[in-house]
């Protein structure tokens, strides 16, 4: 597994950049982690999507799909997609330090 | 004492599952399977329809002659489900309390929930095939269509049979070409994934076939809006697709009542469910079958077919207090209609990607490549989907648990 250094401390990513020990994660690493996908600032919305996608993961094993996101976090889809351009789902998992959403077969 | 058992759905999980469960429990139990009307329909032949290779009265019987003497058949929406009490509150007014619960719905088709959708130009420029009405309303609409774009789009997932909508294009290219018209229609393939399918290996096989038969793919799209009124597709990050006629997969969530039942159904009302036992988690004594459930499957009738076996055997240990048996793989078994009268077989499960091959073994039916044989084996499924499979047979040579033979695993991934 490759690793990347972030706020100063080396964390286990995949090789789409996705982590793979979500307790490596802080907020700090979200702030940089953003950065380098394009997003400057994270808005209180964007956090507020960040904490349920944590949370999603902790209870199910798994990060939502952008639809079961716009019903439990309390952004609505469009929204989802102002905040996290070009893919939400995979977007906000990356920054929030969970692994690739499994997605759907 | 005689054990009660409620069946929500009378579909191919409900049907094959009560007939099963009598044959096991016999007069131990009094089975009732409740639904809202009494139209099964063969949902694998809605597929054809538009095509005119089927017809509405080839695919669609009554639900209730497909269940076996002394199974009890209530017809009636649902209203909700009481989890704490046990107990099914049916739309007509009737109460029935239960000992096990199996949750059979299936999935419904949300399309209200894209903007635009079944706003202007729905059923008349705009369609879809997962339903009888929309397979006929399309027939009528291709039998007059004589050129131009046509985007056959996946909205999101999960879809109930997730190769339908390639297989729909492959019969396009060969209608089109069959009326001497291809050259003169644009086909597009707009799908919410970044490849032809989910799994690497067959995504690579039908992005091929979809290149050969000159079908544009177009990947990541993900449609916020369907403008009928204008004819286009537009994506959330406003990438857009224009249409003369479009065939729309509308997003899909599990039964209504189970959104109405206080802890039973997840945001998108699908059950919760343990992959491998087919024992819902929300109680131990709901069980779900098919297309209704939350587990990484593709929701598809050969899934539920050989989630038939596990589930009868779980039920029944279930009310004898024995352990549960945790053995479905998550085994699924596609065929895919390629057009001109030929087929290709998928093969996989929870741990194994379809692969290339023999079905079911070294010398059975080629995968993943397309042959005549699978063609014919597509037809002929019909005729066991309601003599074998609604009956709770099980289908010779065909076992619930995937097979390995036959199959070209790659040499690192020998697991």
């Amino acid at each position: 597994m490759p690793t990347k250094t972030y706020a100063g401390t080396e964390v286990t990513v995949n090789d789409e950049g996705f982590f793979t020990k979500p307790d490596e994660w802080s907020e700090d690493i979200a702030v940089q982690l953003a950065r380098e996908e394009g997003i400057e600032t994270l808005t209180g919305q964007h956090w507020q999507v960040i904490k349920q996608m944590r949370r999603e993961y902790a209870e199910k094993g798994t990060g939502p799909s952008v639809r079961a996101l716009g019903k439990s976090s309390g952004v609505s889809v469009k929204e989802l997609y102002q905040l996290f351009p070009k893919g939400p789902a995979k977007l906000a998992a990356k920054i929030a330090g969970i692994p690739k959403p499994r997605g759907c077969i | 004492m005689t054990k009660r058992i409620v069946i929500l759905g009378g579909g191919t999980g409900g049907t094959l599952t009560a007939n099963r469960l009598r044959r096991e429990l016999g007069e131990d139990a009094g089975i009732t399977v409740v639904d809202q009307d009494d139209n099964h329909v063969y949902q694998p032949g809605l597929l054809f329809v538009p095509f005119g290779l089927a017809h509405p009265e080839d695919i669609v019987r009554p639900r209730g002659r497909q269940l076996h003497r002394g199974i009890g058949y209530h017809r009636s929406r649902v209203d909700r489900v009481d989890i704490g009490a046990d107990r099914v509150h049916l739309e007509d007014g009737a109460v029935l309390d239960y000992d096990v619960l199996v949750v059979a719905t299936g999935a419904a088709l949300v399309p209200e929930e894209t903007e635009g959708l079944t706003g202007p130009g729905w059923m008349s420029k705009v369609f879809t095939f997962y339903t009888l009405e929309g397979a006929v309303a399309l027939e009528a609409a291709l039998t007059d269509f004589d050129g131009g774009r046509v985007a056959v789009n996946i909205v999101d997932m999960p879809i109930k049979c997730p190769v339908a909508p390639l297989e729909f294009c492959f019969l396009a290219d060969w209608y089109f070409r069959e009326r001497g018209i291809r050259d003169q229609v644009r086909l597009s393939y707009v799908t919410p994934l970044d490849g032809a399918f989910t799994k690497p290996v067959a995504s690579r096989v039908l992005g091929g076939l979809l290149a050969e038969k000159g079908i544009e793919l177009v990947t990541e799209f993900n449609t916020g809006e369907v403008d009928g009124a204008a004819g286009r597709l537009v994506s959330f990050d406003e990438r857009r697709v224009d249409f003369d006629l479009a065939v729309v997969i509308p997003v899909h969530s599990g039964a209504g009542y189970v959104g109405r039942s206080q802890g039973l159904g997840d945001e998108l009302s699908f059950v919760p469910t343990n992959q491998a036992t087919l024992q819902s988690h929300v109680r131990p004594n709901i069980f779900v079958i098919g297309d209704a459930g939350a587990i990484p499957t593709s929701k598809a009738g050969s899934v539920t077919h050989f989630e038939g076996e596990v589930l009868t055997r779980n039920i029944t240990r279930f009310l004898a207090g024995k352990p549960l048996d945790a053995s479905f793989d998550g085994h699924t078994n596609c065929f895919i209609e390629s057009g001109f009268h030929k087929a290709m077989l998928i093969d996989f499960n929870y741990d194994t990607d379809p692969l290339t091959g023999h079905f079911p073994a070294g010398l059975g039916v080629p995968l993943l490549k397309q042959s005549r044989l699978n063609h014919l084996g597509k037809l002929m499924f019909a005729w066991l989907y309601w003599h074998a499979l609604l009956p709770g047979r099980d289908i010779p040579g065909v076992a619930g648990d995937m097979p390995r033979s036959g199959k070209n695993f790659p040499a690192e991934a020998a697991r």
